[in-house]
């Protein structure tokens, strides 16, 4: 602990510690409130920056100090998503007449950002869940939304996103899992890999084959999980996004309602997508959290890390390695606010700039956090500091809600295309 | 803003206490309460000139003492307690952000007095509480609830001084607090342990560190917060003077941290501390 005794020590104990003070500080600088180049309220309104304070509060006091333990125990910390949900967080772009928030795209990837900063895992299954309440807000009927949005805005039900399949990932359109209409419910047979919350949330939304192949055959039905024919494979292990539980969903001939399908019959792979396009904006913001947080861990480690008779801070090599991180952090920022308010405004280069945003800021966020490791040195690779945490949990959000390979597709695609 | 502060050297973030809110209340049992809000620092340095420290560019968030007043106002006020909950916040154009924060807690409407520039660099509980006490008397308050202290000048003086110039009995380092009748009862953290009084209406409280935890401002109510009034009022409307009595002479950092030294015998330790004169 050497490094960063001083840091860890709080002077005038006593009658006067605020609620800040019990954070430790080399696991949760993000309360330091130093204005800088690279504080995220730069630009943003004042309504804007309540939000974010709020969301700030929150990580740093009900996630920070739980984040190693949530990681190394798995735990899926359920009573603190529910007290999160309390604040709005469970639905923050549903509509308020089903329980959501009703706030904007923005907005969102302000808070998440913010969250992130507190626990990337937990932070990341609280968009997930949220996009799946959108997909019903948005392309459910009225019975629908009002069934399965209330508890999920106030996370009394969990959801998981099911689209990616063993045999279809990248290839979504391909997937194979079917659903034969038979009377008034759909037969599914098939399975689901990696979802998410999978085996412990309740709500599921499920990507099937309805008809014919390739995406017009693929429609949206929402699985509640006591139904008969659902089951789910055994936990994975991950390097990261341990707190929360990843599983296989296994469909034996599960009937599901026809009532429960969202929209019509071929119309589930573009409300996926459509969903997805909201969640690459969330998972880049997830990704910015964890970024700002290493550049501020890496800043204070050296300004009291000593070597060669002086602190690191003074040496050039890492004084202009910090400075580009601070460049890149704020660029991807950037980046993901101008994605979000293209969503919002249902711009014609949205969906592009949405993964354009998750391609970039994802791999520049990764680059970071592992810089401020490195800046670290041996005591970065050590799990009593937190930097090695956000490193494992953010590299995933390289590969899902789309590869960044597959961002590319979309992106060389809007390029090449004669329109 | 007071005389020498405490500072911590730059490393370090400051740990500092708060500075209380007032709160009005008004004249009916169920009355209106107010605070007061101080935005305070939270990493600070001193100016070379030794005049101050440094305000410019250092974020400013609601004392943490501030925050546990408001708090307690609205709780006051779910259980029906209390008619209205007033926030105050006296500076320049910044502490609006404050008193939206306390809006969002669930305040009702906010005052901000506007003090600017110099005259704010100069602000101190004195005239604080004077403009407490004019706006108290204005307002129809039956009770004032304030932070024990600032977490920046650490002077635990507005509440007693508006209590002083009101002639109003005051509850200080409440723990607790609860409404009986037309009476408050207090129990106060004192050296000794804890000191439950009871104390007329109209009253001002100040809020200690158990008094509650504050709880976070809502999405919804951040939202409901925009529409809440804020009124602006001049310290001179009041007719108030906030001239202040003090000058601050000097500010300084405390003295760099000595480093220790270590000994092998408790005759080594008395030995030393022979030495140095200090047995």
């Amino acid at each position: 602990m050497a490094p960063v005794g001083p840091l860890a020590r709080i002077s005038r104990l006593g009658s006067g510690i605020c609620r800040n003070h019990r954070l430790i500080f080399n696991r949760s600088p993000q309360r330091r409130g130093i204005a800088s180049c690279i504080d995220p309220a730069h630009g943003l309104s004042d309504e804007q920056r309540e939000f974010q304070k709020v969301a700030f509060d929150f990580a740093a006091n009900e996630m920070a100090p739980h984040m190693a333990e949530w990681d190394e125990k798995e735990m899926f910390p359920i009573e603190t998503m529910r007290k999160a949900a309390q604040l709005g967080f469970g639905g923050i772009y549903v509509q308020p007449d089903v329980g959501g928030s009703g706030l904007s795209r923005l907005d969102t990837s302000v808070i998440f950002e913010a969250l992130s900063t507190g626990c990337v895992s937990t932070t990341a299954y609280i968009s997930i869940h949220n996009m799946c309440a959108w997909m019903i807000d948005t392309f459910g009927n009225t019975e629908q939304r009002e069934k399965f949005c209330p508890d999920l805005c106030s996370m009394e039900k969990f959801a998981s996103y099911c689209l990616t399949e063993p045999g279809s990932g990248s290839d979504a359109a391909s997937l194979l899992t079917t659903a034969q209409l038979k009377g008034d419910h759909y037969i599914l047979n098939g399975s689901k890999a990696f979802i998410s919350g999978g085996g412990d949330t309740d709500v599921y939304v499920v990507m099937c084959r309805t008809g014919g192949k390739g995406p017009k055959g693929i429609s949206c039905l929402v699985v509640e999980k006591e139904t008969p024919g659902l089951s789910f494979g055994k936990k994975e292990k991950k390097v990261g996004w341990n707190s929360q539980p990843t599983r296989a969903v296994i469909f034996e001939d599960c009937a599901v309602p026809v009532t429960n399908r969202l929209g019509e019959e071929g119309q589930g792979f573009g409300i996926a997508m459509k969903g997805l396009n909201g969640g690459r904006i969330n998972i880049a913001s997830c990704s910015l959290g964890a970024a700002h947080a290493c550049v501020q861990l890496a800043r204070d480690h050296l300004l009291v890390r000593k070597q060669f008779g002086e602190t690191l801070s003074n040496n050039q090599f890492l004084q202009f390695k910090l400075a580009e991180m601070a460049t890149k952090l704020v660029a991807s920022r950037l980046l993901v606010r101008e994605a979000a308010t293209a969503l919002q405004e249902s711009r014609s280069d949205a969906v592009s700039l949405c993964s354009m945003a998750k391609l970039f800021v994802t791999d520049e966020c990764f680059n970071i956090c592992n810089q401020a490791l490195q800046m670290h040195g041996g005591y970065g690779y050590l799990k009593d500091y937190a930097v090695q945490q956000f490193v494992r949990d953010i590299r995933v959000h390289q590969i899902l809600e789309g590869t960044n390979e597959v961002m590319r597709m979309i992106i060389s695609r809007n390029l090449l295309t004669e329109s | 803003m007071g005389s020498s502060t405490s500072l911590v050297p730059k490393s370090v973030t400051a740990a500092i206490n708060a500075h209380g809110f007032g709160y009005f209340g008004c004249p009916h049992t169920f009355g209106q309460v107010g605070y007061r809000l101080k935005r305070t620092e939270q990493y600070i340095r001193v100016k070379p000139d030794n005049s101050s420290v440094v305000t410019d560019g250092v974020k400013h968030s609601m004392n943490p003492f501030c925050e546990i007043a408001v708090e307690e106002a609205v709780k006051l006020k779910e259980k029906k307690l209390i008619k209205e909950v007033v926030a105050v916040s006296c500076g320049p154009q910044q502490v609006q952000e404050t008193i939206r924060t306390a809006l969002a807690m669930g305040a009702d409407r906010g005052i901000h007095v506007e003090v600017t520039g110099k005259d704010y660099e100069t602000l101190g509980p004195l005239q604080v509480s004077k403009i407490m006490a004019a706006l108290a008397k204005k307002e129809e308050a039956q009770l004032v609830i304030l932070g024990k202290q600032a977490i920046d000048d650490d002077c635990n003086q507005t509440g007693q001084m508006t209590a002083a110039l009101l002639d109003w009995p005051q509850g200080t380092f409440a723990s607790e607090l609860s409404l009986e009748g037309d009476k408050i009862k207090v129990v106060r953290e004192i050296d000794g342990g804890l000191e439950t009084i009871k104390i007329n209406t109209p009253a001002v409280v100040t809020a200690d560190l158990r008094l509650n935890t504050p709880r976070y401002a809502t999405l919804p109510n951040i939202m409901k917060a925009k529409k809440k009034k804020i009124a602006n009022v001049k310290p001179a409307d009041l007719g108030v003077d906030i001239t202040s009595r003090l000058e601050v002479l000097r500010v300084d950092e405390p003295p760099q941290r000595q480093a220790g030294m270590k000994v092998e015998t408790v005759d080594d330790l008395v030995g030393k501390l022979k030495e140095a004169g200090m047995v």
